[in-house]
């Protein structure tokens, strides 16, 4: 069987400082996989890493079993809010629109087929009524959803999405499970990185426990384990009570 | 009144007008994009920068001829914008402390060479100290076929790469996951920024093209919140400063263009500013003062709605 993600290896220096070392997981098909960590384990930098947005020191990466390239429009990417301006002169719909680009190729404009697909996936995430708003007018669970959307609209196979539910509400948060929930029925692949520990069990088939190296990864019930949080978090006290009542819990 | 038709019947001065107008088209044009990249202030410098590229070409051909200076011009802005990029990607520095280093350096070995130029006992120095603050009246015919072709293939470049710019421009790690060669996008984009700047300086002179690129756009970013409406105001506010502008200092003698293209586009930023309906400064007091009272009537009644 062919998975959809397959990293041998993987390292990312900057400068002299590796923030991943000899990272090795592998991703089933049609699952939601979580990649948990402390601040600076290189989840984020694992993602641009795999994407190529970010050069690897060594290591392999393959995207159903073939070197990743962009241009084959396999994988979708959802970066942090936070790293745009949202006042940006541009709506909602057009934001959408981006992941739609891949598909138009240079130098043409989006037809009236990519229009309908954005406005689909808008209509996906639930802000339809938001299409001609301008970004800046947007909650930040909205701007969330938008973004959500536009992974979407680039009709792939394998997600990556960074941090999608910091920031926001409960209602958004729903959705956005949802949503992935329905990808993955869609037999789609989504990896989501992911800081809150209590809703781990509830939301990821697998997970993918990172500091630096791979502590584990696997089906959530056998690598979430107090022992390989224990390892992933490090002497974070805090962080390890609550894993603990969060484990016992389940 | 008959002044002004006067100067309009000089076929001369009809050529100024033609090339003031496409060169604030197009810097308003790509001015949106170096103000929403926040590369406003890299045009500064490679303005600045121009002046040293000037003087060398001058120097090394011994002639005036416009476009043998706009390639010196092309190649030390190229050069500074170079500079800064790589200052800021491989040391410590930050962006703007970079943009200030290589500024003052490019325009002070800039100075140091026209200081040199004005020293040569040859007798057709004339005028390159008309860079400096942009004299439109220096233009002549040939000159404005340079700057107008110029001018074109800027604005066709950026409208047929519309799409892509937009989106390394608002998300350049998600172009990247597109496949898009930001790389190479990017410095399409400081070439066409460069070649903006170096078609307008002189027109507009080094040290205040930075403006002429900038204020259209900010201007007329008050007045929509969708992109390509607002490179279209932009670059007819760029297009309408440069032909005021120009038509303004061809009243009096000597008069420098540049101050005035830049003193119209202000005034027009100053308008928007205040007057823009939704974003303008009066229409933001106005809906709040609404809103207000409006809370206040419901406050009184005994309710909020």
């Amino acid at each position: 069987m062919l998975n959809p993600v397959d990293v041998k290896n993987l390292t990312v220096a900057y400068q002299k400082k590796a923030v991943l070392k000899n990272v090795t997981f592998t991703v089933p098909e049609g699952k939601l996989i979580g990649i948990i960590g402390p601040n600076g384990a290189g989840k984020s930098t694992l993602i641009k890493a795999v994407l190529g947005l970010i050069p690897k020191a060594s290591g392999e990466v393959k995207i159903y079993n073939k070197k990743y390239r962009a241009k084959d429009r396999i994988v979708g990417y959802v970066p942090q809010r936070g790293s745009v301006d949202w006042d940006f002169p541009t709506s909602a719909l057009d934001v959408v629109l981006m992941g739609r680009y891949g598909h138009v190729g240079w130098f043409k404009r989006p037809s009236k087929q990519d229009n309908q697909i954005a406005r689909e996936c808008l209509e996906k995430v639930g802000m339809e009524g938001y299409a001609d708003r301008q970004i800046s007018q947007l909650s930040g669970g909205q701007q969330q959803r938008v973004f959500l959307a536009r992974a979407l609209a680039q009709d792939a196979k394998v997600y990556f999405m960074d941090e999608p539910f910091v920031g926001v509400d409960a209602a958004t948060e729903r959705a956005i499970i949802d949503l992935l929930n329905e990808l993955k029925s869609q037999g789609k692949t989504v990896l989501v990185v992911h800081h809150d520990l209590q809703t781990v069990k509830d939301y990821f088939d697998d997970c993918l426990l990172l500091n630096v190296e791979t502590i584990a990864s696997g089906p959530t019930e056998q690598v979430f384990t107090m022992e390989n949080l224990h390892q992933t978090y490090g002497g974070k006290l805090a962080f390890l009570e609550q894993g603990k009542m969060m484990v016992e819990q389940k | 009144m008959n002044s002004i038709m006067l100067m309009l019947s000089d076929a001369n001065t009809q050529w100024v007008l033609v090339g003031t107008l496409l060169l604030g088209l197009a810097s308003g044009v790509l001015g949106s994009f170096a103000l929403l990249r926040k590369q406003s202030l890299i045009g500064d410098a490679v303005a600045h920068a121009a002046l040293p590229g000037i003087c060398i070409a001058f120097l090394l051909t011994g002639e005036r001829s416009l476009i043998v200076l706009l390639i010196g011009a092309t190649i030390t802005g190229l050069l500074s914008a170079y500079c800064i990029q790589y200052i800021v990607s491989s040391t410590i520095i930050k962006e703007d402390t970079a943009i200030c280093l290589i500024l003052s350096v490019f325009f002070g070995f800039g100075i140091v060479l026209l200081t040199k130029v004005q020293q040569l006992p040859s007798g057709n120095k004339s005028g390159l100290d008309a860079f400096i603050f942009g004299q439109a009246a220096s233009i002549v015919g040939s000159d404005v076929k340079v700057m107008a072709g110029a001018a074109a293939i800027l604005v066709f470049i950026t409208a047929i790469l519309f799409k892509e710019f937009k989106v390394i421009t608002f998300d350049p790690e998600f172009a990247k996951g597109l496949g898009l060669p930001i790389g190479f996008l990017n410095f399409l984009f400081i070439s066409l920024l460069v070649g903006v700047v170096v078609v307008g300086i002189q027109a507009v002179g080094v040290i205040l093209m930075a403006a002429l690129l900038i204020t259209p756009a900010i201007a007329a970013r008050y007045w929509t919140n969708s992109l390509s409406k607002m490179i279209v105001i932009s670059g007819m506010f760029g297009a309408f400063s440069g032909v005021v502008g120009t038509m303004i200092s061809a009243l009096g003698q000597g008069l420098p263009t540049g101050p005035f293209i830049v003193v119209t586009a202000t005034a027009i930023f100053v308008i928007s500013m205040l007057f823009a309906p939704e974003r303008g400064i009066i229409a933001k007091k106005i809906k709040q003062k609404i809103y207000y009272k409006q809370l206040n009537e419901a406050g009184t009644k005994g309710r909020v709605s």
